[in-house]
């Protein structure tokens, strides 16, 4: 570990999962600092500055998303819900409020960590716009607009490319399908997202070595997509 | 002994009958024998002292009439404001009911309780009468202080009628007077009297003088003293009676049984008066009886009216009453005598004298012959009323006989006609004796067809015409053989006995079809509410039967929760009356009595409000404007509304109880499920919670002691049963959510592979032994379903798969598009699907084999069928070809799944 370690900010009120996410998190060589509540979250957060906040939305004295939306007025400090709720309605909630990725509990703690990896990365590289992004043996220059299976060049539609393109701005974290469709067919198309599932299921017939079982561009049902860049199952460890 | 003991059913009676005293108010009545007596200064100096000892009185309407005394003494007591009435282009001051109920007093006063509302002011009174006002007050627990004469007292009108030669218009029926919890009599000698009168401390209306002079006479005053000193008697006497124990009373009640009949005649009313008296003389119950027969179908309808106002009378009085239908009078009052074991039966004296009386004996005397169990008494008819009424009575009948009459007799006239034409031809073939039974013939034509009037026309027509045209010497009345005569009298009196027999023959059968008419009708509304669910269906019907019956508008207001009625949301029908007054309604549904036109509360609304239900359960109200009103205020239209109200009520209870054995049911249902979920939770949450507990402690105690791989596999199993348990706890909470109701759906447009992959990414650990083949073509339409739902559906279905089929098992998913819909199947090698009904696998609970070590509820399924139906679509198992179990479900591919 040449780089100094990451600090988190983890907001929770249940002590166990506490515990348990200090344990896990010091295994994994990150600084932890502990908040049993959104204002004690808030306080920690403007102290230290971390370099990620995990929230959870059920806290004792403010709903998680208000804290969400209040760090996001001063800071682009990666965040992470982590919360038992499960409708996306809330998922979403969390996510227009400016979360980055939300983890639902029970969670496993590979997939914590992977999140956690790819939310980092995110933030190291994304002020920097590197514009190639690699997963599995595809890469993508975004500036020059050119993806590559392995050796080979890949073909992509525009369409194709600026869902992709969209993705590999936002790596690791869940995009959602309305901003896709936004962005890449316009504010009328918001609500119909067929073009999108076909385009979805073209780009991972190009790009991924099983289509039927997606190993990159996963699904977030009822939700939106993401860029998974590194397999957590392969990867960890 | 066994007479000592008391009739349960009696003593429940009693007890209900004191419990309802209990709650109504007090009726305290200062009663005297004339106007100026001091009834209202007693009264008012009764109200100072309760006043002062502190009870809350107020005085709710005082007569003024200008008199200092009275007027001194009202001073200082609470009164309520009076109501300005405009009636006629003046405004008067009238009782505000709706303030006195307001205000609710302890004590009320108001004067003079037989004055009657101005029925046609503005606003209309709701009440014709102040004493039915007073009712309401005392039902509502206020108690009411107030006066009366005894020349009011509906039993004695007549009486006082006859003595002070005044008729009393405003009457108060004898059972608030009986019934008042106190009366106190207020006397004053006549000599006393006519001296106040003289000094002028009587009040009397200007107009009126003149009338106040007669009435004011020492020997009327004499006579109206002891009528009201005797009523009085009377009342103290029942009330010791009462003391001493109701027995006596009581089997005096069952002993005696005073039965009056009347009919349209003009003595009815002194009958039904007199029947009165002698009930209350035998402290007997009473009913009267009004015998419609054949003959008095045919009176014209304002005579017929005439037994609405006789029945009134009747129940004003406190009699119960009853119409009887049936050929002969005699007949139905025997009959009915009999049934209720009446002891005495009142009616008219016979009106018919010398030969008709030998030859067609009066009912009266008729009934007399054949009583066995009752004695019969005779009213005799006041002189002059019989003769002059009489006769008036049957001018009118004429002048109002309906203009189609006189088709009838111009067609009899015709059959005349007709006859003698044919007997004409058959003259020369035929002789003279078989052209009599043309004749005949014609008779009995024209009383089948026409009815008795012109079948005797035709009779006598015959007769003649037989005599004119055929008998020798021919074309003359004259007889040429004396032998002809005796022909011609038996043919007459054949041919009217034809006549009669035949017109009554008929007029029954009309009777009875009327009655089967009116029977098949309610049987209708009957049958159709029968195979109704649903209140608000049931009115519907109800109206559509109710306005097609009477002609009228009708509605069924049902209240709601609460009790406030409404008016239908859905839209109205055809008949459907919209424009109920709801606040009348609300008056009836809470008094459980009948309001509007024809009833005694609001009689000047337009409609006629019926409550529905019974004391115990209201149900609701209906309403009934009617075109023509008369339809609806004949008592036997009356009587079938309220038939029909009756069987709507019934048809609502029924609905009612039902609803409740429903509720009940599903409560039972909702208890044995939750036992069922309880038990089988308590399993499946237990198994994994033991593991996790001993791995967990062996590893805190033990965790040193132990190889890495052990703890491996220990940490491990604790993650694994972990899971299990958080599925199992989503799939419970899933279910507790879509028990509350349909699953609202966010759809949107998904691709099937997509969402399956999502499951398979889901449940990769657990089908990790498992080889996946997907077959989707890849033009599979996008589904319009809701996608973590689906996805839901997917993970249940592999996750079953997982739990129920050894490693290695090939499992298959597939999807194939079809009309507007994807088909989606999920199948495997495994060991297949338990026997049985495989539909059973979808309900709660159900689980591949019995009590297994196999962790889940047996809800997986059942969300997969919720949610497939949620989204229109049909989910089934069956065994797969080859072995194995398979699993297919539709999914919508269109926005509006048919």
């Amino acid at each position: 570990m040449t780089q100094a370690m990451h600090q988190i900010v983890v907001v929770e009120d249940e002590p166990g999962i506490r515990d348990v996410l200090r344990v896990l998190l010091h295994a994994a060589n990150y600084r932890v600092v502990e908040a049993e509540s959104a204002a004690r979250g808030e306080v920690e957060a403007r102290a230290h500055k971390p370099d990620l906040l995990l929230v959870d939305l059920g806290l004792p004295d403010r709903d998680g998303t208000e804290l969400i939306r209040r760090v996001r007025a001063w800071s682009a400090v990666p965040i992470i819900v982590l919360s038992a709720r499960t409708a996306e309605e809330q998922k979403i909630a969390a996510l227009d409020a400016g979360a980055d990725d939300y983890v639902t509990k029970p969670f496993a703690a590979a997939e914590l960590l992977a999140r956690v990896r790819a939310a980092l990365r995110r933030n190291a590289t994304g002020a920097a716009t590197s514009s190639l992004v690699r997963f599995g043996s595809v890469s993508v220059d975004l500036a020059r607009r050119e993806v590559r299976g392995g050796d080979t060049g890949v073909h992509l539609t525009p369409l194709e490319f600026r869902v992709l393109e969209n993705l590999a701005r936002h790596p690791g974290t869940i995009v959602k399908q309305e901003a896709l469709i936004r962005e890449v067919w316009g504010p009328a198309q918001v609500g119909d997202t067929r073009s999108l599932r076909v385009c979805i299921r073209n780009l991972r017939n190009k790009l991924e070595p099983d289509p039927a079982r997606p190993r990159f561009i996963v699904t977030e049902a009822g939700v939106g997509y993401r860029l998974r860049m590194d397999d957590a199952a392969t990867e960890d460890s | 002994m066994a007479e000592a003991r008391p009739d349960p059913d009696e003593l429940l009676h009693h007890v209900k009958a004191e419990e309802a005293r209990a709650r109504r108010g007090r009726l305290r009545i200062f009663f005297g024998a004339t106007a100026g007596v001091g009834k209202t200064y007693a009264m008012l100096e009764a109200a100072r002292g309760a006043r002062a000892a502190g009870t809350d009185l107020v005085l709710g309407y005082i007569e003024p009439h200008g008199r200092i005394d009275t007027e001194r003494l009202m001073q200082g007591i609470e009164a309520l404001p009076t109501l300005p009435v405009k009636y006629g282009g003046i405004v008067r001051q009238e009782f505000d009911l709706d303030a006195a109920l307001a205000r609710r007093a302890a004590v009320l006063v108001v004067d003079e309780l037989a004055h009657s509302n101005l029925s046609g002011g503005d606003p209309p009174p709701r009440h014709p009468k102040r004493w039915q006002d007073i009712e309401e007050l005392l039902e509502s627990g206020i108690d009411v202080w107030t006066t009366v004469n005894v020349q009011h007292l509906e039993s004695l009108n007549d009486v006082v009628a006859q003595i002070s030669g005044v008729r009393q218009r405003e009457t108060l029926p004898d059972r608030i007077f009986d019934e008042a919890d106190e009366v106190e009599l207020i006397d004053l000698p006549p000599d006393d009297l006519l001296a106040r009168l003289k000094a002028g401390k009587i009040y009397i209306a200007d107009d009126a003088r003149a009338a106040a002079d007669r009435f004011f006479r020492r020997g009327n005053l004499l006579a109206l003293r002891e009528l009201a000193l005797r009523r009085m008697t009377d009342r103290i006497e029942s009330a010791a009676q009462a003391a001493r124990g109701d027995e006596a009373a009581h089997t005096a009640l069952a002993r005696d049984r005073v039965l009056v009949a009347t009919g349209p005649d003009p003595q009815s009313e002194q009958v039904i008066r007199a029947g009165k008296r002698l009930a209350d003389a035998l402290e007997a119950a009473w009913t009267v009886v009004y015998v419609e027969t054949p003959a008095l179908r045919r009176l014209s309808d304002s005579e017929r009216d005439r037994r609405v106002t006789l029945l009134k009378l009747a129940e004003s009085l406190g009699a119960e009453t009853v119409t009887l239908d049936g050929p002969s009078a005699v007949d139905a009052l025997l009959e009915y005598a009999e049934t209720r074991r009446a002891t005495r039966v009142v009616l008219g004296a016979p009106k018919r004298s010398g030969w008709r009386g030998l030859l067609r004996p009066s009912t009266a005397t008729e009934l007399a012959r054949r009583a066995q169990s009752f004695d019969v008494i005779t009213i005799a008819p006041t002189e002059a009323q019989s003769s002059r009424e009489e006769r008036a009575r049957l001018s009118r009948a004429a002048a109002v006989a309906p203009p189609l009459r006189w088709r009838r007799y111009f067609a009899a006239l015709a059959i005349s006609a007709i006859c003698s034409a044919v007997a004409a031809l058959m003259d020369p073939y035929l002789e003279l004796s078989n052209l009599v039974m043309v004749y005949l013939l014609g008779v009995t034509a024209a009383g089948l067809w026409f009815g008795r009037g012109p079948s005797v026309l035709a009779a006598v027509l015959n007769v003649a015409a037989f005599d004119f045209f055929f008998v020798p010497p021919r074309f003359t009345f004259a007889v040429g053989d004396v032998q002809y005569l005796v022909t011609f009298a038996v043919m007459l009196t054949i041919a009217l006995t034809i006549a009669t027999l035949v017109a009554s023959v008929r007029q029954q059968t009309r009777v009875a079809g009327a009655r089967e008419r009116r029977t098949a009708m309610l049987y209708a509304m009957s049958r159709e509410l029968a195979a109704t669910r649903g209140s608000s269906s049931m009115a519907g019907i109800a109206v559509k039967h109710v306005a097609e019956v009477f002609q009228c508008t009708a509605v069924v207001l049902l209240p709601d929760v609460n009790g406030k009625l409404h008016h239908p949301v859905d839209p109205a029908i055809t008949g459907s009356y919209r424009g109920s007054d709801v606040a009348v309604a609300q008056w009836v549904l809470e008094h459980g009595r009948r309001a509007g036109f024809g009833s005694d509360t609001l009689p000047a609304t337009p409609a006629l409000y019926l409550p529905l239900g019974d004391a115990a359960r209201r149900l609701g109200v209906l309403a009934v404007l009617p075109q023509n009103q008369r339809r609806v205020t004949l008592p036997e239209q009356l009587h079938l509304l309220e038939t029909f109200a009756g069987q709507i009520g019934l048809a609502l209870e029924r609905e009612n109880l039902a609803m409740q054995a429903e509720s009940a049911r599903v409560a039972a249902q909702g208890e044995s499920l939750r036992n069922t979920l309880l038990a089988s939770i308590s399993h499946d949450l237990r198994t994994p919670l033991s593991v996790m507990a001993g791995a967990g402690s062996t590893l805190a105690t033990h965790g040193d002691r132990l190889d890495a791989a052990t703890r491996q596999s220990l940490a491990a199993s604790i993650e694994s049963r972990a899971r299990e348990m958080s599925e199992l706890v989503s799939n419970v909470l899933d279910l507790t959510r879509f028990e509350a109701g349909v699953p609202i759906l966010r759809r949107d447009w998904e691709s099937v592979d997509d969402l399956a992959a999502v499951a398979l990414q889901r449940l990769e650990q657990r089908l990790v032994g498992h080889p996946i083949e997907l077959r989707m073509p890849s033009d599979l339409p996008p589904v319009y379903v809701d996608a973590s739902l689906v996805v839901q559906v997917f993970t249940n279905l592999l996750d079953n798969v997982a739990k129920y089929t050894p490693a290695r098992t090939q499992v298959g998913i597939g999807a194939w598009p079809e009309d507007h819909a994807v088909r989606v199947w999920v199948e495997d090698s495994g060991p297949g699907l338990p026997a049985g009904d495989p539909a059973r696998l979808f309900d709660k609970f159900q689980r591949g084999d019995g009590e297994g070590s196999i962790a889940g509820v047996g809800l997986g399924l059942a969300i997969c069928r919720v949610i497939v139906q949620a989204h229109g679509g049909e989910i089934r198992a069956s065994a797969r070809a080859g072995g194995g179990a398979r699993f297919e479900f539709t999914l919508p591919a269109v926005e509006r799944p048919a």
